[in-house]
């Protein structure tokens, strides 16, 4: 590959100094990617290494899978990724058809759409978590006012403490989702619709053979990339629940932070690497997608 | 038979704006509901705040005056860590774009031998979802003696931020014209020269959104912030937020405030940079 770079540009140079194999701007083109090269040696390579290193006794593994957290945590990540991002998806995918309709109110509603995408999630997500308190939040003083009975201690019930995360990453997420489709939607030809208009398409039958196909690799792409960068939202979970109620609501990256704490190093690196698996294929093929 | 057929389209456009509402007020009320509430702890008093009222009795500026004038044992060191955060982000973001167009320029113009591996090599780390890496991070910080140091969490962001800006300007730059570069180099322009004159004027709008891409990472970021800075005058406002949480009886109101006036800048930013980051990083996200 190396011998295929030399561009045609070099042999334009006048008073090139014979220099041994390597041209002028090859030399600078080291030397300009050279901080990068060293910030990805120190801060990738080593630490990679280094982890892979401490996860390397296989009784670290055994000890992971007698700890009945570990094997929650792996199931909450599941119901994360499997459920949360299909709905999310699938949420932005039909959102992305309200926003690209022409109104001038949609254009001003898309505008404020994106603010939970555009802020810092920390005090949102403390906001969200105050709205649920069960004595003095928002939610259940309203459930008091209209049944007068009192609301569910929401974060204290694990199932319903995990939905409220999966709900809080929608709703920091969503717009960002929902906006890269809507750019794959007014990609597509307005001549199509206009043609399946003439055919007498109902609006089903418009999405089915005109949007969907256009937009379907897209999809698809986002719901992977998704995945992979939900596996590591730390946030959501921490900020909301803090893994509780009785750390049944952990997720791996929360799990992982509370190994270090813990100070069982081992398995906080291991528990990532129980993961890896899962992680690295849809790593490789995002990769053959992007780098080309 | 003619008046229905006037009437019948106006009935049925006022169908669809009243489906396009049905879908646009909840949108609206999902999307605004957490920062409005927000907002009404900032401008309640601790009753009104606690007594879950839509607006509050009394609406007053009181906590930011709190706030700003540090009178509350959890924000005693609230400038400082404004400082913290702005410093870290500001660091952050310029180390990135420094770093990013060097090597953007090196893989995409220069055709460095080796540079696709290393463009491969970048954007299998973007991939990696970064809390994998935190906690190996942690210990090399640890190891390299950086933490407690403002230096680790930049250099963690600048790790962070890096692949994805170099992803996006080499996309960028292999869009300009090569004539460019071979009409400098006939004139006798050296790479350091074309890189100064010629790319990086005509790179600016995807420098400016990167550089306000890793700025904002920056002043976000919570985990990396929070392992590796523990002082409280060295730590940055989210970290600062997260500790609120460690008392019971917290002053939400207090800590309300402070997260927006946290939020404010970035969304500032953001809107100010809106078509810049909207073409510049959103069509670079992913490619279809």
């Amino acid at each position: 590959m190396a011998t295929m770079t030399v561009t045609t540009a070099d042999d334009a140079v006048p008073h090139r100094p014979p220099s041994a194999g390597l041209s002028t701007p090859q030399i600078w083109g080291i030397l300009l990617l050279a901080p990068y090269a060293l910030v990805f040696l120190a801060f990738v390579v080593y630490p990679v290494c280094y982890g892979l290193w401490l996860a390397r006794h296989p009784s670290s593994y055994v000890a992971l899978t007698h700890d009945p957290i570990f094997a929650r945590a792996a199931l909450n990540t599941l119901v994360f990724l499997v459920i949360g991002i299909n709905f999310k998806m699938v949420v932005a995918l039909l959102l992305s058809g309200f926003f690209v309709q022409s109104r001038p109110w949609i254009k001003w509603l898309s505008v404020l759409f994106i603010l939970p995408w555009a802020v810092p999630s920390i005090p949102t997500i403390l906001s969200v978590r105050f709205m649920f308190n069960p004595e003095w939040g928002m939610v259940n003083h309203l459930i008091f006012k209209f049944t007068g009975e009192d609301g569910p201690n929401w974060l204290n019930d694990p199932i319903i403490a995990l939905t409220m995360a999966i709900m809080v990453h929608i709703w920091k997420s969503l717009p960002f989702w929902t906006l890269i489709l809507m750019t794959g939607r007014l990609a597509i030809s307005q001549d199509l619709f206009e043609a399946a208009d003439v055919d007498g398409a109902s609006k089903w039958q418009k999405f089915r053979y005109v949007t969907w196909p256009s937009v379907r690799t897209l999809y698809l792409t986002c719901t992977l990339l998704s995945m992979i960068w939900t596996l590591g939202d730390f946030n959501s979970v921490y900020l909301l629940t803090g893994g509780g109620p009785a750390d049944l609501t952990h997720v791996l990256s929360t799990l992982g932070i509370r190994y270090l704490r813990l100070d069982q190093l081992d398995l906080s690196m291991a528990s990532i690497v129980c993961a890896l698996p899962l992680v690295l294929p849809l790593v490789y093929f995002m990769m053959k997608r992007l780098s080309r | 038979m003619k008046l229905s057929a006037l009437r019948l389209p106006s009935l049925q456009e006022a169908g669809t704006e009243a489906r396009l509402l049905l879908i646009g007020i909840p949108v609206f009320i999902w999307t605004m509901l957490p920062i409005y509430h927000m907002f009404l702890f900032a401008i309640s008093p601790k009753e009104d705040a606690f007594s879950g009222k839509f607006w509050p009795d009394h609406p007053t500026l009181h906590n930011f005056e709190i706030v700003f004038r540090q009178q509350h044992y959890f924000l005693r060191d609230f400038w400082i860590q404004f400082w913290n955060s702005t410093v870290i982000a500001v660091s952050a973001g310029a180390l990135t774009l420094f770093i990013a167009t060097m090597a953007a320029f090196s893989i995409s113009r220069l055709r460095v031998p080796g540079g696709r591996f290393v463009m491969n090599l970048a954007l299998f780390t973007y991939f990696i979802p970064a809390a994998f890496l935190a906690v190996p991070m942690y210990r090399t910080m640890a190891t390299y003696g950086l933490l407690n140091n403002h230096w680790s969490l930049i250099l963690a962001m600048v790790t962070i931020a890096s692949p994805y800006a170099i992803w996006v300007l080499k996309q960028a730059s292999d869009k300009l014209p090569v004539e460019l570069d071979e009409a400098a180099v006939m004139d006798g322009a050296t790479p350091l020269q074309i890189f100064r004159l010629v790319y990086v004027p005509l790179m600016m709008p995807s420098l400016v959104a990167i550089g306000t891409y890793a700025l904002l990472l920056a002043w976000n970021e919570y985990l990396y912030a929070f392992l590796l800075l523990s002082k409280d005058t060295d730590i940055t406002l989210p970290v600062a937020l997260g500790n609120f949480l460690a008392a019971d009886d917290s002053p939400w109101e207090l800590l309300m405030t402070t997260g927006f006036i946290y939020a404010l800048p970035p969304a500032a930013i953001y809107y100010a940079f809106r078509r810049y980051m909207v073409g510049g990083l959103t069509a670079g996200a992913v490619k279809s």
